[in-house]
């Protein structure tokens, strides 16, 4: 109590394909459990990391948890920023209604609910990406 | 000798598809599984590589995979072959070997 | 580890928490509870039946302060704050009324 709290721009970068590896499952607990430090937080979705963001994901014939409806939390984890990165959707014949709509209530408008998504092509997700503090990479 | 050959990574990820389809002949069968099956979806980058492969080998794609990953069995390429598990056991016997290209 | 309730044996962790969370029922949280000490009243349930539909919805355990957060939208600010909640689970919201509820320890509690 009592010190300045230093807030800093986090960024975690998610590169990965679902279920193939755990790197998308792995990130998406750290990213839930640093939301408890009250930083400025921000998550991208490039690569094949734009797959784990897929609709209508059904994991009951691979036998794993389906943890595609989590990311629906993020808001409620007070995670507001999220880039898609637009070139990597068209490299794979996807367009951004392929994927999951992701928002966030807010309380000072009757939880009103309001777009997570930002849709960025690659230049300007660099700047977003030189703007950080800390970028962590899945 | 009839193989197939088994791809569980993405072609975004590494030159998995392409080695393997280079070593490819005839007899040769070709099962994407796991990251694999991204391989096999309409319009990526690697759509046409698969298309032009369709003429020479046959080519199987696991549904537990696809359906896992959201990606609907209609954007699947017109020719390759949805199959679940029991059909995967059948694959592996038929051949002669199998191939795993990690 | 189990816990016995109403002759039949449920498997639970180290710390108490149902290994299986289509093993639950009221029955259980009551047990649960009662070996804490405590009696579980409306008060109780409002915020186990909450966590319960939580986890359904999004597959996890929330953290204590979303769980506060989301309370005080669904139950009213009076509710929607750690006092009122700590007075229910003393041993702490999100991971007593989680173990009442059945599900796992909440990601990010320590």
């Amino acid at each position: 109590m009592g010190e300045e709290a230093i807030i800093k721009k986090f960024m975690y970068v998610n590169r990965k394909s679902p279920y193939g590896t755990i790197y998308a499952l792995e990130s998406l607990e750290v990213v839930l459990i640093s939301a408890a430090f009250d930083q400025d937080v921000s998550l991208t979705f490039t690569d094949d990391g734009v797959y784990q963001l897929m609709k209508n994901q059904k994991t009951e014939g691979i036998g794993m948890k389906n943890f595609s409806s989590t990311y629906s939390a993020l808001g409620d984890y007070e995670i507001k920023k999220i880039y898609i990165d637009k070139e990597s959707l068209e490299e794979r014949g996807l367009s951004i209604s392929d994927l999951q709509e992701l928002v966030w209530e807010d309380e000072d408008e009757d939880y009103a609910e309001k777009s997570s998504i930002n849709l960025v092509s690659r230049d300007e997700l660099s700047e977003i990406m030189n703007q950080q503090d800390i970028v962590m990479s899945f | 000798m009839s193989m197939l050959h088994t791809v569980n990574k993405s072609p975004f990820e590494n030159s998995s598809i392409s080695s393997c389809l280079a070593m490819c002949t005839n007899d040769s069968s070709v099962l994407f599984i796991e990251d694999g099956v991204i391989s096999v979806m309409k319009s990526t980058k690697f759509s046409d590589l698969i298309m032009d492969s369709l003429s020479k080998y046959k080519i199987y794609a696991l549904k537990p995979d696809l359906e896992a990953r959201g990606l609907s069995l209609d954007n699947v390429i017109d020719g390759v072959e949805i199959v679940g598990y029991d059909e995967f056991v059948d694959l592996t016997t038929e051949h002669d070997s199998v191939q795993s290209w990690l | 580890m189990a816990l016995e309730v109403n002759g039949k044996s449920y498997e639970v962790d180290e710390e108490g928490y149902l290994a299986n969370l289509n093993d639950w029922d009221a029955d259980i949280a009551n047990a649960m509870a009662e070996a804490d000490g405590a009696a579980l009243e409306d008060n109780h349930w409002e915020v186990i039946n909450f966590l319960r539909e939580y986890y359904e919805e999004y597959q996890i355990a929330p953290a204590v302060r979303v769980l506060t957060k989301q309370i005080g939208k669904k139950l009213g600010k009076e509710k929607g704050n750690s006092k009122y909640l700590y007075e229910l689970f003393p041993y702490g919201p999100a991971k007593q009324a989680c173990k009442y509820a059945g599900l796992p320890k909440p990601t990010g509690c320590v």
